[in-house]
């Protein structure tokens, strides 16, 4: 697929045109991040994060194929393997300073991406498939997030573990023999270790598949763009490259420049220091929080305090932290405003800015914080909202609200409202 | 688009429902704390902040303290904590020579085998070594200690929150608890076997003040060995232990974020460059 403007792939030479009637991966290269991929010539910086969330899914995997080098998935020393690879290997604490806060910036990157599809609506038609996708990857993210975090053994390691697979012992009869199932044992011990880390090693690799299924369903519509007016003609898109691949290449400098700040001046202030305590069963942490990227969603959990008449805390918790996310998928056929952009969508706008974004601020603290007041009765109000945003009023604002007028065209939108420029630009020969 | 309409319907009712099970947790959680007297908390001290020589993007270690702080470790705290995750060699990265990490490591017993027999037995310790716990087993440190087990200190100051402060902070800080504390909060008042330290996030502990009296150890540089100066010494080595590392990391990071600056402003111009061209003019 593309845009009928859009450069082809021409084999400047022997070697190419071999490689191209036999294997034509240069040419794919060339369509899918070359100069034979039209982009909106409108994207702003909110665009970059697909790119660095790619580039971080990649460090993540250099850097942990190193680690699983020097690590050993045993309950007897994990622990000490971990500080053996942050004493005794060259360069080993490096390798795991990058990976711990590869991990956190690999999730900032994601959740500003999730942010821009859910401001600029970039999950509507045609693009469902690449959003639905893309919570496929939250997912599995969130899964491998959680069990890379068993990994070095230490009181959160271990504890954790406890508290995230006990959720499933809140389903009713058979909650508890699928814990034990997970955890091959009643309790996190070395099986739940060697099993953790066998999928910790796969997952990701399960997440590049899917990324490339990501990107692919976005090469059949092209990308999305602020203004939300889809591509017109030719004038409206300019080519990948060299376009966008040196936008990208200067946030890709602010992010990695942002990124080894915290790896080499403050590579544990994301982490918890209860961590550095090997795991101890029978010592329970004071508070059980899980990494910061999981508070608004364990807020969520612990926000359900009372039974639902016959349905129990701790299962109406769980079940509306997995509805939390897995309500994403639905977003397609929620929303049916036709316009895309927040930009012009006033009620959208102040519900967005006014209610998502401060109830994700306050479940985000609460959920690091302990489960005492205020926090609790905070996370109950923000919850209410959360839920309430997606599945009530996103479906109704999408019917009531009168959208602002939408630019003619993205040309129009970047020149003005010229029209001979518009028109100049607009009838410009498509090849 | 009856059936979309439906999709909505739906979720409209399954949101609703979300919502008034929080709410009604909310409201029940209202009149309990309406009507319940909350469970104070024990006021405890955050550590002191203090000056030390690795602190910041250009800290440096203070050779001389760290040996002075292995000096307290050796003749105070290793009487009870294990430090098991640092090996004698490691100790020519503060400043001993390979003679010197010799000699200390011989100086301690590790355990070993009797080439003969075969049995259990001890030997002097090689620089490969670890430092060897003053207990065989946990159930001998918990037997010796008041069922309490003095935790190994390697990784003491990457353990607690504000590490280096807090250690330095808790050695310094055993006092008994004051008058206006206790007609607060009377459970403040140190059980049998406790020692009240300010700093302790409950309060008590089971160490008892373990740098006391000044000139408790003989600095060999002639440094005064007030206890001030003992419980920044050694929470500045327990520094070192947990990572050892840290001086060469932020060495390593200036300049890996220069290069970044550099390839960054580069990136940024030729992003200008590339792009006026489809800029509008204005």
């Amino acid at each position: 697929m593309s845009f009928p403007w859009a450069r082809q792939y021409e084999p400047s030479n022997g070697f190419t045109k071999f490689l191209d009637e036999r294997l034509p991966l240069p040419r794919l290269v060339y369509n899918a991040i070359g100069a034979g991929y039209p982009v909106p010539r409108n994207l702003s910086y909110f665009w970059n994060f697909g790119v660095l969330a790619g580039f971080f899914l990649v460090v993540q995997i250099v850097t942990g194929v190193v680690l699983a080098m020097h690590y050993a998935a045993n309950a007897q020393v994990a622990f000490a393997t971990t500080e053996h690879i942050m004493r005794d290997v060259n360069w080993g604490w490096l390798m795991r300073y990058a990976h711990a806060n590869g991990a956190s910036f690999f999730f900032i990157v994601v959740y500003l991406h999730i942010f821009r599809g859910l401001f600029y609506s970039s999950y509507k038609a045609p693009r469902e498939m690449i959003w639905l996708l893309g919570v496929v990857i939250f997912l599995l993210m969130m899964a491998t997030a959680f069990m890379g975090y068993v990994l070095p053994w230490g009181q959160m390691s271990f504890w954790g573990a406890k508290v995230i697979t006990g959720l499933f012992g809140a389903i009713p009869l058979v909650g508890e023999p699928i814990q034990v199932w997970l955890l091959g044992g009643f309790a996190p011990d070395n099986a739940a270790l060697n099993r953790f880390f066998s999928l910790h090693f796969l997952l990701p690799f399960v997440i590049a598949g899917v990324v490339i299924l990501h990107i692919w369903a976005l090469h059949i519509p092209g990308s999305s763009n602020p203004t939300g007016v889809e591509v017109k003609t030719e004038s409206d898109t300019v080519p990948f490259h060299p376009y966008y691949t040196a936008k990208d290449g200067f946030g890709l400098g602010i992010a990695l420049l942002l990124y080894f700040a915290m790896v080499f001046f403050l590579p544990n202030a994301l982490g918890h220091p209860d961590n550095y305590i090997e795991a101890n069963p029978l010592s329970t942490p004071a508070h059980i929080v899980p990494e910061w990227y999981f508070w608004p969603f364990y807020a969520i959990l612990r926000a359900f305090t009372v039974d639902f008449f016959f349905v129990p805390a701790k299962l109406m918790g769980v079940i509306a932290m997995f509805a939390s996310i897995l309500l994403w998928f639905f977003l397609p056929w929620l929303d049916k405003s036709p316009v895309r952009s927040g930009h012009y969508r006033p009620m959208f706008r102040k519900f967005f800015w006014f209610g998502l974004i401060p109830a994700m601020i306050v479940l985000f603290i609460c959920g690091g914080a302990p489960a005492e007041e205020p926090f609790v009765m905070l996370s109950q109000i923000a919850t209410a909202y959360y839920f309430l945003h997606f599945l009530v009023i996103l479906p109704i604002i999408s019917s009531v609200e009168k959208p602002e007028p939408l630019p003619y065209s993205i040309t129009e939108a970047v020149l003005g409202s010229d029209k001979k420029v518009v028109k100049g630009e607009n009838t410009s020969p498509a090849v | 688009m009856t059936k979309l309409l439906s999709v909505r319907l739906v979720a409209i009712l399954v949101g609703l429902g979300f919502a008034v099970a929080v709410l009604w947790a909310f409201v029940v959680g209202a009149y309990n704390a309406a009507t319940e007297e909350a469970a104070g908390h024990v006021p405890y001290e955050k550590p002191m902040d203090l000056a030390w020589s690795f602190d910041g993007p250009f800290g440096k270690w203070d050779h001389a303290q760290l040996q002075r702080g292995l000096k307290v470790y050796d003749e105070v705290c290793s009487a009870c904590h294990s430090l098991k995750f640092v090996a004698f060699r490691d100790l020519e990265q503060i400043g001993y020579d390979e003679g010197q990490v010799k000699a200390y490591a011989a100086s301690k017993q590790v355990p070993g085998i009797d080439p003969v027999t075969g049995e259990a037995t001890t030997r002097p310790g090689l620089p490969t070594d670890y430092f060897p716990s003053p207990y065989p087993n946990n159930v001998a440190a918990a037997s010796a200690n008041n069922n309490a087990i003095p935790p190994d200190l390697s990784l003491m100051t990457k353990a607690r929150g504000d590490g280096t402060n807090y250690v330095a902070s808790l050695l310094m800080g055993y006092a008994p608890p004051s008058e206006e504390l206790l007609a607060e909060h009377p459970e403040a008042a140190p059980g049998p076997g406790l020692h009240h330290n300010p700093y302790f996030p409950n309060l008590n502990l089971a160490m008892a003040a373990p740098l006391t009296t000044a000139g408790q150890v003989t600095y060999d540089d002639g440094t005064e060995a007030t206890v001030e100066q003992m419980s920044k010494d050694v929470a500045a080595f327990l520094t070192w232990t947990a990572e050892p590392t840290m001086v060469k990391r932020k060495q390593t990071g200036w300049p890996v974020l220069i290069f970044l600056l550099f390839a960054t402003v580069l990136a940024y111009m030729s992003k200008k460059q590339i792009w006026a061209a489809v800029k509008p003019k204005k």
